[in-house]
C-alpha cells in the first residue's frame, strides 16, 4: 500500500499524484518507470516517475484519465492508498554531453521527458524544448520545462498558444535554419514520435524516443510490450523504454496499442454508469 | 495405533477420481479433479503392496516414504500421512496435483507391471487436502534464532521450499518477489482449474507463520542488486530462484500481429490479473472463436484449456512431432481432448497471416514427418516440402518454451552463467559468487515443480552449512 500525499488536476483530465515511496525515490533514475496497481482487482498501469524527492521519500506521477483504470485512480484523494507500486523498471536513460539536445514533449509525454531533460541540462547540454498540445490548457510542466531550457517553444493544434501547428513544424524550422542539433529526444503519442523520427531521419539527426506500449508485468516475462526495432523484436519494459526512433516500427506499435480499444471503452462506459448511480442525486437533474 | 486394519487388495482396479464432467467444466474455472473422499482414498491405499524394497521411492525426486504415507492412509491415520509427506515435501497439496507422477513414482510402481500403478499422486493430494480441510494448526519445529539473515529471490516452488527449510533452522528469511503476489508459476502460470490459488495462499501463509517475511513487488536487479543485499542490507546469504519466465517466440512472420500472445502473457492476464472476470477486474484478454496454441507441453495444454473456458469454439494444439512425443502430462492431454481440443500433430507454423487492421486472420503451417532421433532422443521432425496449408484462426498463443529470467544476470556479471543465461551451480547449489546460491528453473531451464523444490531444499542445506561454518569451498 502506498500513501497518496497529494493529488491534483494540473490540466483538464491530467492528474499529478505524489506518493510516499522512499525506496523508489532513492533508487529511481531518469527514464525509468513504475507499474501502479490502484485497487486489488486493478490492472498494472505503467507510469513514468516525473519527479521525485528522495529527502522526503516521495515520487510524483502524472497521468491522463483515458480509461476506466486511470479515471478511477484520478478519483482517489489525499490520504488514501494505492494498492501497489513496483519499480523502478526499464533501463535508465543514457545521459551524456551531446551538445545541443532538442527535447520534444507531446501531451502527457512531457511528464517522462522532464526528468530526462533535467539530467541532460545538468551535464551541460544546450536544451531546446518544443512542447506540443491540442490547446493551451493541456500543457503540463510548462514552468519547469521552461526553467531548464535554453530555448523554449510551444505549438498547439488550434493555435491558442505558440505556433499554430505541430511539434514537427517547429523542429523543421530549426533544421531549416541550419541549427546544429546533436540529439532529438521525443516523447509523446506514438504518432508524434513517428513523424518526428521520419523528419530527423531525413536529416540524419540521432533521435531517441520513449515508447508507451501495452504492458502487463513490466518485468520482461510476458512480451505484451513487444515492438519491432530494426526488424528485431524487443520488449519495451526491459530493453527500453527508450529506443532509436529511426528503427522503431511505429505502425506496428500504433496497431498494438489499439488492441483492447473496444474492451477499454466498454469498461469505461460501465464504470461511468456505476459512478452516476452512486452519486446521491445522479440522474435526477435533467 | 492404527484406526483401521490394513486390508491388502492388490487385485482391485485403480480407483477413479471424481471429476467435473467435460461439458460442465468447459464453462468454468473450478478444479477439474475433485479429489478422493476418505473412503476412496482408503480403497486405493489398499492396492499398495507395501514392497520391502519400494521402487516408487526411487522414482520420487525428493525420496518421499511413499509406502509409509499410503499405509497411514489405509489405516485411517490421515494426519500422520500428512506429516510423513511433509518430512520430504513441503508442498504436498501442490505436488499431488501437478507432479508428473506417471514419469516418476507411478512409473516405477510394481503394480503397474501387470495392472495399473497405485494412484500415488491422488493419495498425496488427498492427505494434504485432508489436513488443510481439517483446520488443524500445523506443528513446526523451529530451531532457536541464529541471528543470520538470508534473502530468497523469487517465490516459486524453489524459493518457497528454500525459505521454509531455512526458517526451520532458525535463520531470518526475507523473500523478494517481483510480482504483486507470491507463488511464481503456481499463481501466474498454472490455471485455477488445475491448481486452485487458495492452496498456494495456504502454503504461503504457513511460511509467514514460521516467521518468513515476504516482500512482493520487489525486483532484485532493479530495487536492489545482490551486492546491495549482501553489503548494505546485511544479508548473510542469497538464494536465486527466479525461474524461467522469459517467453520465447518462433521468429516467424506475423508474430507481432494483434491476437498473438505468448502463453505467459495469456496465462498471466487470466490467472494473476483475473482477466476472466473483466470488467470486474481491470485487465482484459481477447480470445477469438478459433484459437491455435503452438507447442505441446503443459503450458500449451493450460493455455488451450483456458481459451476454451473463455469461450473459444474451436481449439487447436499445433505440435511438430507426433502424439507420442507430446511433452505434456498424460492427464492433461486426456483432459484437453475430453474438453474438445483438436490436436494438429506433425504440423509446424511457418507464418501468421494478418488482415489489413493488423489482426490475426490465419495460420500457415507445414506438415512434418519424423526422422532419426536427435540429441534429446526424440525423433527429429522434418518438414515435408510443398505441404504448406493455411487455416483460419483469430488467436494464436505461442507456448514453445521459456528461457531464464535475465534481470539478475544483467546486473550481477560476477555470477557465472551457461548457455542462454542459465545460472551455473555446483552440486551443492553454489553459484560462482560467494554466499550466493541458486536453484529451480533458473539453473535447469523450464523443468518441474518437484525438481525446483528439490533444488531449493538442497540449497537450503548447503546455505545452512555455509552460515554455520562460514566455509565456501
Ligand atoms: C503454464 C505452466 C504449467 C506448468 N505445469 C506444470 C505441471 O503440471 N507440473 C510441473 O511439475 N511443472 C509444471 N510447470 C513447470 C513448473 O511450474 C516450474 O518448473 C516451476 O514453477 C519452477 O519453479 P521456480 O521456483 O524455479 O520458478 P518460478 O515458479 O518461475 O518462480 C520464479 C519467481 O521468481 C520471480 N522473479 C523473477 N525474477 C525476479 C527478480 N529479479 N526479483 C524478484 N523476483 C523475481 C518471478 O516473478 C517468479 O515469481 C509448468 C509451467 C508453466 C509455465
Ligand atoms: S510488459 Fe510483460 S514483458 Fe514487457
Amino acid at each position: 500500500m502506498y500513501l497518496i500525499k497529494d493529488i491534483e488536476e494540473i490540466a483538464p483530465k491530467i492528474k499529478k499524484m505524489v506518493l510516499k515511496a522512499p525506496l523508489l525515490a532513492k533508487k529511481h533514475r531518469a527514464g525509468q518507470f513504475v507499474m501502479v496497481i490502484n485497487t486489488e482487482k486493478g490492472e498494472r498501469i505503467p507510469l513514468t516517475i516525473a519527479d521525485k524527492n528522495p529527502e522526503k521519500g516521495e515520487i510524483t506521477l502524472i497521468f491522463q484519465e483515458i480509461g476506466k483504470s486511470t479515471m478511477e485512480m484520478g478519483l482517489r484523494t489525499k490520504g488514501e492508498h494505492v494498492y501497489d507500486v513496483v519499480g523502478p523498471l526499464g533501463k535508465p536513460t543514457h545521459i551524456e554531453k551531446y551538445g545541443t539536445v532538442v527535447c520534444i514533449g507531446g501531451g502527457v509525454g512531457t511528464a517522462p521527458l522532464y526528468p530526462i531533460a533535467k539530467k541532460m541540462k545538468e551535464v551541460g547540454n544546450h536544451i531546446i524544448t518544443i512542447l506540443g498540445a491540442r490547446n493551451k490548457d493541456l500543457f503540463i510542466l510548462e514552468k519547469e520545462m521552461k526553467a531548464l531550457s535554453d530555448e523554449f517553444y510551444q505549438t498547439t493544434d488550434d493555435g491558442t498558444k505558440g505556433r499554430h501547428g505541430l511539434v514537427t513544424d517547429e523542429l523543421k524550422r530549426l533544421i531549416e535554419e541550419g541549427r546544429e542539433i546533436d540529439l532529438v529526444l521525443a516523447i509523446g503519442p506514438a504518432i508524434m514520435m513517428k513523424f518526428v523520427s521520419l523528419l530527423t531521419k531525413e536529416h540524419n539527426i540521432p533521435t531517441m524516443v520513449s515508447l508507451n506500449s501495452i504492458m502487463v508485468d513490466g518485468t520482461g516475462m510476458c512480451g505484451a510490450c513487444r515492438v519491432s526495432v530494426g526488424g528485431i523484436t524487443k520488449f519495451v519494459c526491459v530493453d527500453g523504454p527508450e529506443f532509436d526512433g529511426h528503427k522503431v516500427n511505429f505502425d506496428e506499435l500504433l496497431k498494438r496499442q489499439a488492441m483492447y480499444k473496444d474492451m477499454e471503452e466498454m469498461a469505461l462506459k460501465k464504470f461511468l454508469e456505476e459512478l452516476r448511480e452512486k452519486e446521491p442525486c445522479g440522474g435526477h437533474h435533467a | 495405533m492404527p484406526d483401521r486394519k490394513w486390508i491388502p487388495q492388490p487385485k482391485k482396479p485403480r480407483t477413479p477420481i471424481p471429476e467435473q464432467k467435460p461439458e460442465e467444466r468447459r464453462k468454468n474455472f473450478k478444479e477439474v479433479a475433485l479429489g478422493y473422499t476418505e473412503e476412496l482414498a482408503i480403497e486405493e491405499a489398499y492396492r499398495c503392496l507395501q514392497c520391502k524394497n519400494p521402487l516408487c521411492i526411487e522414482g520420487c525426486p525428493v525420496g518421499i516414504d511413499i509406502p509409509g504415507f499410503i499405509r497411514h492412509i489405509g489405516e485411517g491415520r490421515f494426519e500422520e500421512a500428512y506429516y510423513t509427506l511433509k518430512k520430504y515435501n513441503s508442498l504436498p497439496a501442490i505436488c499431488g496435483r501437478v507432479c508428473p507422477q506417471e514419469d516418476q513414482c507411478e512409473e516405477k510402481c510394481i503394480m503397474g507391471k501387470r495392472f495399473k500403478p497405485v494412484a500415488i499422486g491422488r493419495l498425496e493430494r488427498f492427505a494434504a487436502d485432508w489436513f488443510i480441510q481439517s483446520g488443524k494448526k500445523e506443528r513446526y519445529e523451529i530451531e532457536p534464532p541464529t541471528g543470520k539473515k538470508v534473502a530468497i529471490i523469487g517465490s516459486g516452488p524453489a524459493g518457497l521450499t528454500c525459505a521454509g527449510e531455512l526458517a526451520k533452522k532458525g535463520h531470518k528469511i526475507v523473500i523478494f518477489e517481483a510480482l504483486h503476489k507470491p507463488g511464481g508459476v503456481l499463481v501466474y502460470g498454472i490455471p485455477e482449474f488445475r491448481l486452485p490459488k487458495k492452496i498456494v495462499e495456504v502454503e504461503v501463509e504457513k511460511l509467514k507463520e514460521m516467521g518468513v517475511e515476504i516482500k512482493t513487488s520487489a525486483i532484485i536487479g532493479k530495487l536492489y542488486t545482490i551486492d546491495e543485499l549482501l553489503k548494505e542490507e546485511s544479508f548473510d546469504a542469497v538464494f536465486i530462484g527466479t525461474g524461467a519466465g522469459l517467453p520465447y517466440f518462433m521468429g516467424i512472420k506475423g508474430e507481432n500481429l494483434n491476437g498473438v500472445y505468448s502463453a505467459n502473457e495469456f496465462l498471466t492476464r487470466v490467472n494473476l490479473m483475473k482477466a476472466y472476470m473483466f470488467p470486474e477486474a481491470d485487465t482484459p484478454v481477447k480470445i477469438g472463436e478459433r484459437v491455435a496454441v503452438i507447442g505441446g507441453g503443459n503450458t500449451a495444454m493450460d493455455a488451450i484449456r483456458t481459451a476454451i473456458r473463455l469461450g473459444a469454439k474451436e481449439a487447436y494444439i499445433i505440435y511438430r512431432r507426433s502424439e507420442k512425443e507430446l511433452p505434456a502430462r498424460e492427464e492433461e492431454i486426456h483432459h484437453a481432448k475430453e474438453e474438445g481440443v483438436i490436436l494438429k500433430l506433425l504440423t509446424n507454423p511457418v507464418e501468421i497471416i494478418g488482415d489489413k487492421n493488423g489482426w490475426v486472420k490465419a495460420l500457415k503451417c507445414i506438415k512434418m514427418k519424423l526422422g532419426e532421433p536427435d540429441d534429446s532422443g526424440r525423433r527429429r521432425p522434418i518438414p515435408i516440402e510443398g505441404s504448406e496449408f493455411e487455416f483460419p484462426v483469430d488467436t494464436v498463443i505461442m507456448a514453445i518454451g521459456q528461457g531464464p529470467n535475465p534481470l539478475i544476470q544483467e546486473t550481477q556479471p560476477d555470477i557465472e552463467v551457461k548457455k542462454w543465461g542459465i545460472i551455473k551451480i555446483d552440486e551443492e547449489g553454489r553459484t560462482s559468487k560467494k554466499g550466493v546460491f541458486a536453484g529451480g528453473d533458473i539453473v535447469t531451464g523450464g523443468a518441474t515443480v518437484i525438481l525446483a523444490m528439490g533444488q531449493g531444499k538442497r540449497a537450503a542445506a548447503s546455505i545452512d552449512r555455509y552460515l554455520k561454518t562460514g566455509e565456501w569451498k
